[in-house]
């Protein structure tokens, strides 16, 4: 059986215990995240479990790609620590305020330039921005055909594997040909933890590093001015409301409750 | 003149039977249009969905794009990707909205890079603004944040939308719409995805998006047995039931049609009652377009307290068989 090369898209993302620390700038209408801790996305995990267990199965080498600012290597330190064989940090100052069709753009320009891969892996969706877009699109751009939402993957034979698409109250199975981009769910797998061995590793490998100019993109499709899209107003949403504490024995509480619920009218009509 | 123009929606079916996405999204597509003095029309791809049209009329499209061929039967983003890229160039439509259910929000990423344009994602507003421009509001990190999100130069103007956010509108029997067949001009060869089974489960209850009252339990219920008071709760109130994430890791809700958050559902009920759920950010933005929120919790210092609008500090054993004294009596 042939070996199955993956690479794996993993997002460094602002710390989900801070977000109450991402604050809105008014002026600029940007969010300011300075500060804040970058963690890997959860899915991101399950994304690289699946490739590992895949090259633990059929052998071959996974490798992970990041793009970001400087110093978000630690992501693909994580990576690396948990068995990647290699990981490629894309990072220039071009590839900022990407959205998604230039995020994916700018990606599959990096796994072109790894040599492509049998199986491109990501998360269903991240954890920040979580438009769930990245994946077919980094499809689109590598000309491979895409699964989301994947519960489930079975090697069929050297060329096919078979992915459930997990959909609402139900699944689609399908059989596709590699290469193939699959984004997984959280529900595929369980992700291992780092040992000990793991930091051995990491000495051993080494992250690269990889400029616009590296990868050879068309710089009017990258970062900023190569997004279709535009956020023209940002706002953050206000969780806060008016907290009344009702006092008093609970069956005395219970009655006060259903006076202000009648009016302010939600309760139904009996 | 503008090139571009004609707002379309794309009508979701699921084994011949029109998914409610869909027609809420002609509800707000009908503003949207009229808004621009342009064309309402729906795309329908299946196989057999024929008799659809009629109903796409009634709810609101002026026009209907009919693809109806076997092969595509069952949903595969190649076959269907490929069919919309076509349809796109050919008819070219000012902007495009999709519900972003599971099939949507895989098939418009896929669609808007094949025609290099920009996707607003999981929206849960619309708006044409002072220039014209489609408008979509975005929810971002978990929904605490909220970007209005355009796309000037690239057409179509794309978005996926939330399920359940907008109202369909009322149906208007016998209303009429035009139909344009739309021909499938690849083969089986030509896909690279093959459909090899297909799993669906009968949705009984009334999902919890639509509920006007959501009774929700968290891990301090402490266990099956207790859940039970959470449910009758929600039975005299006549709502749904709804759940954090810990009671569905431990069996006592389902975790897919129950949890409410970022993970999970989002919930726009007039009424929502929280019982033993301490307030984590991830849970709160599920609910934070209820009109009244009430906790109960035997924590005072729960954050969940400074997220509602009526607080009981009290353990729900004592709380909820009162709670559903006081309701049946007042009914
Ligand atoms: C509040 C908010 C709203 C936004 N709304 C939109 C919008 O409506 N339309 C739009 O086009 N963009 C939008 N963006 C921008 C978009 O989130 C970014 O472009 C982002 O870089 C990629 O999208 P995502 O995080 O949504 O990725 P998703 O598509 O949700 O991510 C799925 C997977 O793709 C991979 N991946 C994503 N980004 C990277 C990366 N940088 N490096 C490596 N792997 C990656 C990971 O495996 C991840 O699990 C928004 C951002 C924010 C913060
Ligand atoms: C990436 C990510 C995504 C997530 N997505 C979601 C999501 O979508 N939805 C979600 O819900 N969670 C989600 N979570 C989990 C979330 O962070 C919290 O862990 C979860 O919401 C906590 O649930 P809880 O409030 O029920 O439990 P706890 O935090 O354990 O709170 C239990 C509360 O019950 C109270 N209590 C105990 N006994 C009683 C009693 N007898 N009477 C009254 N009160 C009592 C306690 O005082 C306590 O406040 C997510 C987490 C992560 C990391």
């Amino acid at each position: 059986m042939k070996p199955i090369n993956s690479v794996v898209c993993m997002k460094p993302v602002p710390d989900q215990r801070f977000w109450d620390k991402v604050s809105l700038d008014k002026k600029t209408k940007t969010l300011r995240r300075a500060g804040i801790p970058i963690a890997l996305g959860p899915l991101d995990k399950n994304a690289l479990e699946e490739a590992l267990r895949i090259r633990e199965a059929r052998g071959g080498k996974v490798t992970a790609i990041s793009m970001g600012p400087p110093g978000t290597e630690e992501i693909l330190e994580w990576a690396i620590v948990l068995g990647a064989d290699e990981a490629v940090l894309l990072s220039d100052p071009a590839f900022a305020g990407a959205d998604t069709l230039a995020t994916a753009y700018a990606l599959a320009w990096g796994i072109k330039k790894l040599g492509g891969a049998d199986i491109v892996f990501l998360g269903n969706e991240s954890l920040d921005g979580s438009t769930g877009q990245v994946g077919p699109q980094v499809a689109e751009f590598l000309n491979m055909p895409h699964v989301t939402h994947v519960s489930r993957i079975e090697l069929v034979d050297d060329d096919t594997l078979r992915a459930r698409f997990h959909i609402e109250y139900g699944f689609i199975d399908v059989e596709v040909k590699k290469p193939v981009v699959l984004a997984v769910e959280k529900g595929i797998n369980e992700p291992r933890c780092p040992t000990l061995w793991g930091t051995v590793w990491l000495r051993e490998r080494k992250i690269s590093r990889w400029s616009a100019d590296e990868i050879g993109v068309d710089k009017t499709k990258i970062g900023l001015s190569g997004s279709p899209t535009q956020v023209s107003d940002v706002t953050t949403i206000e969780l806060k409301r008016k907290g009344e504490i009702l006092k008093g024995e609970p069956s005395d509480v219970a009655r006060q409750l259903v006076q202000k619920l009648r009016a302010e009218n939600v309760l139904p009509k009996g | 003149m503008k090139e571009h123009k004609g707002v379309w929606v794309f009508a979701e079916q699921r084994g011949g039977k029109l998914s409610d996405v869909g027609l809420e999204l002609l509800g707000i597509g009908r503003k949207i249009a009229d808004k621009q003095q342009e064309g309402l029309a729906a795309v329908l791809m299946g196989h057999k969905v024929k008799p659809l049209v009629d109903e796409l009329g009634e709810y609101g499209a002026d026009r209907v794009y009919l693809a109806d061929n076997p092969l595509l039967e069952v949903y595969r983003s190649d076959a269907y990707g490929r069919l919309m890229q076509e349809m796109i160039q050919q008819y070219k439509p000012n902007i495009l909205i999709m519900g972003a259910t599971s099939i949507g929000a895989d098939l418009a990423p896929r669609v808007a890079a094949k025609v290099n344009t920009g996707l607003s994602a999981h929206c849960v507003g619309f708006d044409v603004d002072d220039k014209g421009q489609f408008v979509g509001q975005v929810p971002g990190f978990g929904g605490a944040v909220m970007a209005s999100v355009i796309c000037p130069n690239h057409y179509p103007q794309m978005a996926t939308a939330r399920p359940g956010f907008f109202e369909k509108l009322e149906r208007q029997k016998g209303r009429k719409t035009e139909a344009v067949n739309v021909d499938v001009k690849f083969k089986e060869e030509d896909l690279s995805i093959k459909v090899v089974g297909t799993f669906r489960e009968e949705v009984k209850t009334r999902p919890l998006e639509s509920a006007d009252v959501v009774v929700a339990g968290g891990y301090g219920v402490g266990g099956k047995e207790n859940w039970k008071l959470v449910e009758e709760l929600a039975e005299v109130l006549g709502g749904g039931v709804g759940a954090t994430r810990p009671p569905c890791d431990e069996g006592w809700a389902d975790l897919e049609g129950q949890m409410i958050g970022q993970s999970g559902k989002t919930v726009r009920p007039s009424l929502y009652i929280g019982v033993g759920i301490s307030g984590a950010m991830h849970h709160l933005v599920g609910i934070k377009d209820t009109k009244v929120v009430v906790a109960i919790n035997k924590d005072p210092n729960a954050p969940i307290f400074q997220a509602a609008d009526y607080g009981i500090v009290g353990d729900l054993c004592q709380i909820i068989p009162r709670l559903v004294e006081a309701m049946r009596v007042s009914f």
